[in-house]
C-alpha cells in the first residue's frame, strides 16, 4: 500500500517538446486516480514517468516518501496494464503471469500459488495453459490484469486498458476493475480519454490539458464546479452547450438574444455561457426559443437537438443546442419550443483566459 | 459444368509453358543421369528414366578414382552441407545480436556503426575478391572452413532482415518486460528470440541456400580437392569432360548436378511458405 | 528508432562487436586494400611496388577490352533485367488469377530459386553441347548456324538465356506477393469501372506494382552485375575473345589469371563506384515514395 507524490514534475523530450509542465499531485494510499484529457495532452507520459518508462526531466517522484526518479521500473514495485496488453505472445498465460516473479527470484511453489490465486480472482484459471492468441479480447485483458496483480504491487498503472474492447465488454470490465481495486485497496492511476470511464472509475479525477493539470477533484466536483472552460466542456456527455456572449451590465447578449439575471460580470468582454443539456427544460414562459432538428431516443431519456433562435455561433450560423428530456417528453421534429434554464447551474467563463467567472 | 473463358484458358496455357520452361532443364538433367554413357552419346539427352540410376549415383557418391580421382561426391556433399549450415547459423547468430544492439539501444557510436554495416550491403564480395583472398591467405586461413565462412558472413543482409523485424515488435513488450524486471540479456533471450522464431527459421533456410550455392569465393579459397563443395566440384568435372579422350561421362556430370541441386531444392520446397515469407517480408 | 531503449551501458557494444569485427577484418580491410592497390604498380615478380597515382586506372579503364566489357555488361544487365522481369510479371499475374492449380504453378515456378547460378550454367552448357545438346541440334536444324564457342552473338544468347532462367523465380515470388498485397476490393472496384482485362492491368495492377518493380529492378541489376559470375564462368568463360565477359568477370580474370593486381584493383574501385551510384538512385526513389 502506498502513497504517491509528484512535485513539480516536468518532461521535455530531446526534440524540445514540453510534454508535462510542472505537475504537482498527492495521491493517498488506496486511492483510484484517473488522468483524463485529449490525446497528446501528456497524460500517458505522466503515467509512464511514474512507471519508470520515461525519465523525469525535472521534479521529483515519490512512492511512500522514497524518491524513485532513478529507481529502475522493476524495482519501483509498480504494475502496469497496457493498452494493447503487451502479453508475451510465445508464453502461456501462466508463463506471462509468472515471468516477473521468476525474475524477482520467487520460489517455484510461491509463484504457482500466487498465479493460481490471481487467476481465480480474475476467473481465468481455465486458460492458464493457453497462449495469448488462443484467447478472446476480453480474456487477454484479464490476463494483462492478472500479470499486474500477481506481483502484489504498491501501485497499479493502467494505460487506456479498455480501449481495444467492444462497447459492451468495456462497461463490464470497467465495473470489474473498480470492484477489484476496491477489494485489493491498491493505489491506482488510470489513464483514459473517455470521460464516462473517468467519471465512473475515479475517486479523484485529474483533467490534463497541454501538459498541465487543469483541475483535480472528485468527479462530481469537476462536473458541478469546473474551474475552466476546458474542464466544463471535457466533463459531461453530451457536451455542455456553449454560447458566445457579451455582458452589457444587465443582459448577456448573443446576436439578438438577451439573457438576464446575471450580475457583476465584466462589461463588453467576450464571455462564454455554458448550459448543460440536463439543466434546460421545456417551459412555456421560458425566454429561449428553439427549433427542433433531431430527436434521439436513448430509452431512459431523449436528446433533443435544434437551433437557438437569435443566437449565433462564431461562424454566424444559428447556434446548435442540445437538451436532455425524460423519455415521456418527446417533442417532434420541426416543433418550436420555449426553454428555461436553471439559473444556479449556469456557468460563465472568460473566453480569453478560459477561467470561470460564475 | 466447368465453365472456362478464353481468358482463363490462355492463363493456364501461359502458366503451363512457364512451368515447363522452369522445370524442363532440370528434368532432362535428372533423367539423363539415369542412362548409360553410350546412350547419351548415341541418342543425346533423355526425357525418360533409364536403368542406370543406382549404378551412376553409387559410382559418383562413393567410388574413388573416378572422374574426380580421389574425391567422391559424398565428401563434397559433406563440405557443401558444412558451408550451408555454418554460413546460415553464423549469419543468424551475428545478425540477431547486431540488430538487437541497433534497434534497442541508444549508444554513442550507434550511427557510425550502423553506416559501416549498411555499407557492406552495397559492395558484394565479388568486387573486393582479390584483396579478400590476400587477407585470408595472410591469416593462414586458406583451405579452412573458418576462412571460407567468415568473409561471406561479413555482408550484413541478415542484420537488416532482423532490424526490420525488431522494429515491428510492439514497444510495449519491452516496457512490460522491464516492469517484470528483465535485463537487456533476459529480454533478448526470453522474449525477443522466441518471438522471432519464424523469422529465424526463414532466414536460416534462405541463408542455407545462399551458402550452399556459393561459387566464386570457395572457388578461389579452396586449393585442396578434399575441401571442394559440390558446386565447385562439378565445374571441375565438366572441365575434365570436355578434355577427355574417352567416351564422355555425361551421365555422371548430370548425377553430380542433381546432387548439387537436390538439398537446397528440398529445403525450399519443404519450407516453402516460411521461405517465401522470409524472403518477401525481410526485403521491405 | 524505438521510443524506449536501453541506454548508457557497454552492453550494446558487446552485442554488435562480432559483426563489426568481422566487417573490419573481412570487409573494410580488403576494400581499403583494393583502393590502395589500385594506385600501385607491381613488378612482374611482385617483389617491389611503386605508387603510380591513376596510371592503373588509365591503363585498364581506357582500354578497348574494358570498354567492350562495360558495353557487354550494360547490354547484358538491361536484357536480363527486362526479360526476367517481364516474364516473371506475366507469370505472376496469371498465377494470381487462376483458381485451379494455383499452388502447383506457384511451386513449379519458384523452385528454381534454389539452384546455384553456376549449376544452372552447367546445365545450360550441356543443353548447348555440340555432342549431346538437344538445343544445339534444334537451333541448327532451324537454320541458325549456332555455335556459342565461336560466335559472340550466340555466346551472349546462351548467357542471357540462362541468366534470365535463373532469375525468373525470385522475381516471380516478389511479384506474386506484391499482387497479393493489393486489396481485393480495389481490384473489384476496377472490375466494375473497366471491362477490358488488358486495360485494367495497365491502369491498375501495373501502377500498384510499381514499388515492387522498382525494388526488383535494383535487385536484378545487382544480380546481373555480380551473381551471374557463376553462369559466365561455367558456360562461356568470357569467350569468345572476352565478348561475354562482364566487368566482374574481368576483375577476376585480370587479377587471378593475368596477375595484374593494380589493374584489377582499379577495376574493382570503378565497380564499387558504379554500385554506389545505383544505391544513390535507389535512395532518391525511396525518399520520393515517402512523400506520397
Amino acid at each position: 500500500m502506498a502513497e504517491v507524490k509528484l512535485t513539480n514534475v516536468n518532461k521535455v523530450y530531446s526534440n524540445g517538446a514540453h510534454a508535462v509542465r510542472g505537475v504537482n499531485m498527492e495521491i493517498a494510499d488506496g486511492e483510484f486516480i484517473v488522468f483524463v484529457g485529449p490525446s497528446g495532452c501528456g497524460k500517458s507520459t505522466l503515467l509512464r514517468m511514474v512507471a519508470g518508462l520515461e525519465t523525469v526531466t525535472e521534479g521529483d517522484l515519490f512512492i511512500d516518501e522514497n524518491r524513485i526518479n532513478d529507481v529502475s521500473p522493476a524495482e519501483r514495485n509498480v504494475a502496469m496494464v497496457f493498452q494493447n496488453y503487451a502479453l508475451y505472445p510465445h508464453m502461456t498465460v501462466r508463463g506471462n503471469m509468472s515471468y516477473g516473479l521468476k525474475n524477482r527470484g520467487d520460489s517455484k511453489e510461491e509463484i504457482e500459488q500466487k498465479v493460481i490465486a490471481a487467476a481465480k480472482t480474475l476467473h481465468i484459471e481455465d486458460f492458464l495453459d493457453r497462449q495469448p492468441n488462443q484467447l478472446s479480447g476480453g480474456q487477454r485483458q484479464r490476463v494483462a490484469m492478472g500479470r499486474a496483480i500477481v506481483r502484489n504491487p504498491k501501485v497499479f498503472l493502467f494505460d487506456e486498458p479498455l480501449s481495444n474492447l467492444d462497447a459492451k465488454l468495456r462497461v463490464q470490465m470497467r465495473i470489474e476493475i473498480k470492484k477489484l481495486q476496491r477489494k485489493m485497496g491498491v493505489t491506482s492511476i488510470y489513464v483514459t480519454h473517455d470521460q464516462t470511464e473517468a467519471m465512473t472509475l475515479a475517486d479523484r479525477l485529474a483533467v490534463i490539458n497541454n501538459g498541465q493539470i487543469e483541475q483535480m477533484g472528485k468527479p462530481i466536483e469537476l462536473y458541478k464546479d469546473p474551474k475552466t472552460l476546458f474542464v466544463a466542456s471535457f466533463i459531461g456527455s453530451p457536451q455542455v452547450n456553449l454560447l458566445l456572449v457579451q455582458y452589457d451590465g444587465k443582459f448577456l447578449k448573443s446576436g439578438s438574444l438577451e439573457i438576464g439575471g446575471f450580475e457583476g460580470l465584466p462589461i463588453a468582454e467576450e464571455l462564454v455561457l455554458g448550459l448543460r443539456p440536463e439543466h434546460l427544460r421545456i417551459d412555456d414562459q421560458g425566454k429561449l426559443t428553439m427549433k427542433i432538428d433531431l430527436v434521439e431516443q436513448h430509452g431512459a431519456d431523449n436528446l433533443i437537438y435544434g437551433s437557438l433562435e437569435g443566437a449565433k455561433n462564431e461562424d454566424g450560423d444559428d447556434l446548435e443546442l442540445c437538451l436532455r428530456l425524460n423519455q415521456d417528453q418527446e417533442p417532434s421534429i420541426g416543433d418550436t419550443i420555449k426553454l428555461s434554464y436553471d439559473h444556479s447551474n449556469a456557468l460563465v467563463f472568460n473566453k480569453e483566459t478560459g477561467n470561470r467567472l460564475i | 459444368m466447368l465453365k472456362l473463358s478464353w481468358h482463363a484458358i490462355s492463363g493456364h496455357l501461359i502458366l503451363i509453358l512457364g512451368a515447363i520452361f522452369m522445370t524442363a532443364p532440370v528434368w532432362v538433367a535428372f533423367m539423363s543421369s539415369t542412362h548409360s554413357a553410350e546412350t547419351l552419346f548415341r541418342e543425346g539427352l533423355q526425357a525418360w528414366p533409364g536403368g542406370h540410376f543406382f549404378e551412376n549415383y553409387n559410382e559418383v557418391l562413393f567410388v574413388e578414382g573416378g572422374v574426380m580421382k580421389r574425391v567422391t561426391a559424398s565428401m563434397m556433399l559433406w563440405n557443401s552441407l558444412l558451408l550451408g549450415i555454418g554460413f546460415a547459423i553464423g549469419k543468424v547468430v551475428i545478425s540477431t545480436l547486431a540488430a538487437y544492439a541497433i534497434v534497442y539501444f541508444r549508444f554513442r557510436l550507434a550511427t557510425p556503426l550502423f553506416w559501416i554495416i549498411f555499407m557492406t550491403l552495397l559492395l558484394p564480395l565479388e568486387v573486393r575478391i582479390i584483396p579478400s583472398y590476400e587477407v585470408v591467405a595472410g591469416m593462414g586461413l586458406l583451405d579452412t572452413h573458418t576462412g571460407l565462412i567468415l568473409p561471406l558472413i561479413a555482408s550484413a543482409t541478415g542484420t537488416f532482415y532482423f532490424r526490420q523485424f525488431y522494429k515491428s515488435v510492439p514497444e510495449e513488450l519491452l516496457e512490460a518486460a522491464r516492469l517484470d524486471g528483465a535485463n537487456a540479456w533476459q529480454f533478448f533471450i526470453d522474449i525477443l528470440i522466441p518471438i522471432s522464431k519464424t523469422m529465424i527459421a526463414a532466414i536460416l533456410i534462405i541463408m542455407f541456400v545462399v551458402g550452399w550455392n556459393q561459387y566464386l569465393w570457395p572457388l578461389i579459397m579452396t586449393t585442396n580437392e578434399d575441401n571442394y563443395t559440390l558446386v565447385i566440384g562439378i565445374k571441375q568435372i565438366y572441365q575434365v569432360l570436355s578434355e577427355g579422350g574417352e567416351l564422355p561421362q555425361f551421365q555422371k556430370a548430370y548425377a553430380l548436378t542433381i546432387l548439387a541441386t537436390l538439398p537446397p531444392v528440398i529445403v525450399v520446397l519443404v519450407f516453402q511458405s516460411w521461405f517465401v515469407k522470409g524472403l518477401v517480408e525481410s526485403e521491405k | 528508432m524505438k521510443r524506449v531503449q536501453f541506454s548508457h551501458s557497454p552492453i550494446p557494444y558487446l552485442f554488435i562487436a562480432p559483426q563489426i569485427i568481422i566487417i573490419c577484418i573481412f570487409f573494410l580491410w580488403p576494400a581499403a586494400q583494393a583502393i590502395y592497390q589500385s594506385f600501385l604498380l607491381e613488378d612482374a615478380f611482385g617483389l617491389s611496388s611503386q605508387f603510380v597515382w591513376f596510371k592503373n586506372y588509365k591503363d585498364t579503364i581506357l582500354t578497348d577490352a574494358w570498354l567492350q566489357s562495360a558495353g557487354f555488361t550494360l547490354v547484358f544487365s538491361f536484357l536480363v533485367t527486362f526479360l526476367s522481369l517481364a516474364l516473371a510479371m506475366l507469370l505472376a499475374v496469371k498465377a494470381n488469377e487462376v483458381i485451379q492449380g494455383a499452388r502447383t504453378y506457384k511451386t513449379l515456378l519458384m523452385w528454381a530459386y534454389a539452384i546455384a547460378p553456376p549449376v544452372a550454367g552447367l546445365m545450360g552448357n550441356l543443353m548447348f553441347n555440340p555432342l549431346i545438346g538437344d538445343l544445339y541440334y534444334f537451333l541448327n536444324a532451324m537454320g541458325w548456324d549456332f555455335n556459342h564457342k565461336l560466335d559472340s552473338f550466340d555466346a551472349g544468347f546462351v548467357v542471357i538465356l540462362i541468366a534470365v532462367w535463373k532469375q525468373v523465380s525470385v522475381n516471380f515470388i516478389f511479384f506474386l506477393s506484391g499482387l497479393q498485397s493489393i486489396p481485393k476490393s480495389v481490384l473489384e472496384a476496377a472490375t466494375i469501372d473497366c471491362k477490358s482485362n488488358l486495360r485494367r492491368f495497365w491502369t491498375m495492377t501495373f501502377p500498384l506494382l510499381a514499388p515492387t518493380t522498382f525494388f526488383l529492378v535494383v535487385i536484378n541489376i545487382t544480380y546481373a552485375f555480380f551473381e551471374t559470375f557463376g553462369i559466365i564462368d561455367t558456360t562461356t568463360g568470357g569467350a569468345p575473345g572476352g565478348s561475354t565477359s562482364t566487368l566482374v568477370y574481368k576483375v577476376f580474370t585480370d587479377g587471378f589469371r593475368g596477375n595484374d593486381l593494380g589493374g584489377s584493383s582499379a577495376q574493382s574501385v570503378v565497380l564499387m563506384l558504379m554500385v554506389l551510384a545505383l544505391t544513390v538512385i535507389q535512395f532518391r526513389f525511396i525518399e520520393r515514395k515517402v512523400h506520397y
